[in-house]
């Protein structure tokens, strides 16, 4: 099991997790992601790797509760072992050394670029980074963005700071403004990663969107992430998670994405009403990690742990 | 020895096995089969024509000493049975529910020129259900630890049978496994109303207490690659035994609607992640019930997913296949049962296309008849399209067994590990050596898909020829 060493709220709902994980820390490269499950009944969720100290042995997750797992999550504490953390997965974002990235966070997607858009100025890239939100107050981030790259812009679509409402807005004028633009990063909600790679298309600028197809084992196994793009089946967790956004097809994604929407409510209306449910699964896996605390430090499976 | 003449044994009848009534079964994950009783066990025995030169052993890939286990069970001494069987088979109790017997010792046995075969999966299951009943664990007598580590990738049967055997021989032994439990197939593929996983968790205790370590939620290859288990990691040797887990599919139009599923993502949502528990387990899968299933496909894959979907109370569960019945490459007793339990063969026939709705949701399938054509170059014969035979099953769920190819997460990270041109790891069928110094490969993931039973004879092969490299001098040294 994987302990929780640190958690803060970075905004209302969402939250960030620093987690004892030596060999995925030793690892990581920007881009990559762990897949995640929180208890014994839990699912495996997808969640990018914000951040990583090999040496404490730890990594950065940051989470948004949008739904049950995400939610559960975000109500564990310090101190807290999560049952299953399993990475770095996925191909890394290729940091070479461009002239300019433009670098698009929206909502959540701001975390999954935060660890490329850095690794890109560390290479020596000049990086333009925006990040949205759909009010100030959900905005996250800000101050690390801001140390990522060279200028910052950021907007909020009801207007709540100053200054453009949507990405593609603040997209748009830094088309506009910079001579060359080498290559575009847009991660958020699916619809403004489209009107990202709409606007991007006819100047032929390279862009790159990083897709969140719904995953179970993220090793090629299932296939259940398979996107599309031209002609070609891709499986999300292993040829991905970022794509050539031109290539994309949108429209099977989000359909793909919604095909569990009711069961989803269901678990979250549940897991609303009783958490404790939940939470009493939490509490056994922090019993078990009290009388073999060795588990926490070798993430082996722990003995009888798999009691169903 | 047991003292009836041949002609007698010939007059027994073949025990059949205890079963739970189709109609009931068909709606519950319990295993079907119930295992025969002692006293069925003992008549199933007597059969046995105790041939000089047994063709049973020689049908078997692992060469069970059929004859010898099955005169203990006449003999009434069913614990040394037990023993006499895993001298052979260390996962007795699996493939005695698993193995495709009609075409190895039972397809071999003499009296099944003009009777029916000997039941020796029957036996087999028997004796080693037993066994683990009474809480007897064949224990090996202690050896001295040699020192030296090795690292086997992947806990499926090739993965586990080398691990078991590599630690009896007092090796350091660890299982790294991508997943967050350890069983491979037979923990995420094969559902439990065939497999109870609780007798795949009880094989893995026992090589718990045989000292391996299991170490779940590494990827090799991502999280640690094989050249750092040889190098920072210190292991001596590793043993690749990763499956040929990567899904196949049709390459026709619209098979990625949602509703869609590979038999691999399909039974995973069930047996690894428990869906059929929505919502006491998390993990959500398409609501069968009141819907029609069709599963694509004809072999033991396709079976055990349109049988879970009747299981999830579908209300058609159909299976589409383009050859003809006789020719499924499954086993004729998941068939059979198949059949029993009121699923719909539609052979002679492949899917053209799969139709949605506005919102992207399955709702039928574009169906076309097929006929032989010419054999193929191996002799089988191709299957060629009926012109204007085209028609539309509707169906809201479909599922692909097609096949599995090799994943290639481990080949991509390892330099100089020499593969087919399928992707398949290329080893030695007798000492499983790859192109790479120290590094095996066996099961699947060098055969293609394959079986339990070759699975584990190939993890056997691989700890016999670790320990003997693992004891030559010019082996790596430790550390
Ligand atoms: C490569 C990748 C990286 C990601 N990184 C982050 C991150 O750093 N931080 C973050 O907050 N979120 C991230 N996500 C999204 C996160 O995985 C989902 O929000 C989470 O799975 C939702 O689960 P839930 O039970 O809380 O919500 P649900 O109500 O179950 O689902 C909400 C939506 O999330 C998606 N989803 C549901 N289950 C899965 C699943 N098993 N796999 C993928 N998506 C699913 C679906 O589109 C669904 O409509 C990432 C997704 C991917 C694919
Ligand atoms: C649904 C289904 C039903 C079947 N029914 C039968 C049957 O009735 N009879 C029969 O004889 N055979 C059957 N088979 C086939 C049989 O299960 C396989 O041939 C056998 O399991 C192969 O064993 P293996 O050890 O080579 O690999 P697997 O059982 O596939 O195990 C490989 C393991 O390695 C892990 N792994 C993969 N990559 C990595 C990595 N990079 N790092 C760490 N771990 C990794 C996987 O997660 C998996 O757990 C069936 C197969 C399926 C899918
Ligand atoms: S998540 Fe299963 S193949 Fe990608």
């Amino acid at each position: 099991m994987f302990l929780i060493e640190r958690c803060e709220w970075l905004a209302p709902d969402i939250k960030r997790f620093q987690i004892r994980a030596p060999r995925v820390a030793q690892k990581f490269q920007p881009g990559q992601f762990v897949i995640v499950r929180v208890h014994d009944h839990g699912e495996r969720i997808p969640l990018t790797i914000a951040d990583a100290d090999p040496v404490a042995g730890t990594i950065t997750l940051i989470v948004q509760g949008v739904g049950k797992t995400t939610k559960l999550m975000n109500r564990l504490a310090d101190g807290q072992p999560i049952r299953d953390v399993v990475g770095p997965l996925g191909n890394p974002s290729q940091l070479h050394r461009y002239g300019t990235v433009v670098v698009i966070g929206g909502g959540v997607g701001t975390a999954i670029a935060y660890p490329t858009a850095l690794g890109l100025l560390r290479a020596g890239t000049r990086v333009v980074a925006i990040i949205g939100a759909r009010t100030a107050s959900l905005l996250i981030m800000e101050d690390e963005m801001r140390a990522a790259s060279q200028l910052l812009i950021v907007t909020t679509d009801d207007g709540s700071r100053p200054g453009p409402r949507l990405v593609t807005d603040a997209l748009y004028e830094v088309m506009k403004s910079e001579p060359k633009i080498d290559l575009v990063l847009a991660v958020g909600p699916i619809g403004m990663m489209r009107a990202v790679a709409d606007m991007t298309r006819p100047h032929g600028i390279l862009t790159r969107v990083s897709l969140n197809a719904i995953m179970v084992d993220g090793t090629g196994m299932c296939g259940g992430c398979r996107v599309v793009m031209g002609h070609q089946t891709r499986f999300a967790c292993v040829d991905g998670p970022e794509f050539d956004a031109h290539q994309v097809d949108y429209d099977l994604l989000a359909q793909r994405n919604r095909a569990y929407r009711e069961m989803e409510q269901e678990s979250l209306r549940r897991f609303e009403q009783h958490p404790d449910w939940d939470m009493q699964w939490v509490a056994e896996q922090c019993r078990l990690a009290e009388r073999h605390p060795e588990i926490l430090v070798n993430p082996n499976t722990p003995p009888n742990s798999e009691a169903h | 020895m047991n003292d009836l003449s041949p002609k007698a044994r010939m007059s027994l009848p073949r025990q059949s096995m205890p079963a739970q009534p189709a109609d009931e079964r068909s709606h519950n994950f319990s295993e079907v089969n119930l295992g025969l009783s002692v006293l069925q066990a003992h008549q199933e025995a007597l059969r046995c024509l105790e041939c000089t030169h047994p063709r049973c052993t020689q049908g078997c890939p692992v060469g069970v000493k059929v004859k010898d286990f099955v005169a203990l069970i006449a003999a009434g001494d069913l614990l040394a049975a037990a023993a006499k069987l895993r001298e052979d088979n260390v996962l007795p109790a699996i493939t005695g529910r698993v193995c495709p017997q009609e075409h190895q010792c039972e397809g071999a046995c003499i009296l099944g020129k003009r009777l029916a075969p000997l039941g020796i999966g029957y036996l087999e299951r028997f004796v080693s259900d037993y066994e683990r009943e009474h809480g007897v664990h064949t224990q090996a007598a202690k050896v001295p630890t040699t020192g030296k580590r090795v690292a086997i990738v992947g806990s499926g049967p090739a993965g586990l049978s080398a691990a078991g055997d590599l630690a009896q021989r007092g090796h350091a032994v660890t299982v790294f496994e991508a997943l967050h439990e350890p069983g491979g197939v037979l923990i995420y593929g094969i559902p439990e109303f065939r497999l109870p996983k609780e007798i795949v968790r009880a094989e893995i205790e026992n090589l718990r207490r045989l000292g391996v370590a299991f170490e779940t939620n590494v990827v090799i290859g991502k999280t640690v690659t094989i050249d750092e288990l040889l190098g920072t990691e210190g292991y001596q040797a590793v043993f690749i035994a990763t499956g040929a887990g990567l899904p196949k599919f049709l390459g026709v139009a619209g098979e990625h609607l949602a509703g869609v599923y590979s038999a691999n993502e399909f039974l995973t949502r069930i047996n690894l992640m428990r869906a059929d528990q929505f919502p006491d387990y998390d993990e959500p899968v398409f609501d069968c019930r009141r819907r029609t299933v069709a599963v694509v496909g004809g072999g033991n894959t396709a079976m055990d997913a349109v049988r879970t979907a009747l299981r999830l109370g579908a209300a058609r569960a159909l299976l589409i296949y383009r050859r003809s019945e006789v020719e499924m490459p499954a086993r004729r007793e998941e068939i059979q049962h198949a059949r029993e339990e009121g699923v719909e063969f539609l052979t002679e026939t492949v899917p053209k296309a799969f139709v949605g709705n506005e919102q992207g949701l399955l709702r039928s399938i574009q169906c076309i008849r097929t006929e032989p054509g010419p054999p193929d170059r191996s002799g089988r014969r191709r299957v060629q399209p009926i012109a204007d035979s085209e028609f539309e099953v509707p169906a809201e769920i479909a599922v692909m067994a097609l096949g599995t190819g090799a994943n290639p997460l481990i080949q991509a990270s390892t330099p100089e590990l020499a593969t087919d041109a399928r992707g398949y790891i290329a080893a030695d069928p007798e000492t499983l050596t790859t192109s790479r110094p120290h590094v095996f490969a066996g099961g699947d993931i060098v055969t293609g898909g394959a079986t339990v039973i070759s699975a584990m004879g190939a993890g056997r092969r691989a700890a016999a020829a670790i320990h003997a490299h693992l004891l030559m001098p010019d082996s790596k040294s430790d550390g």
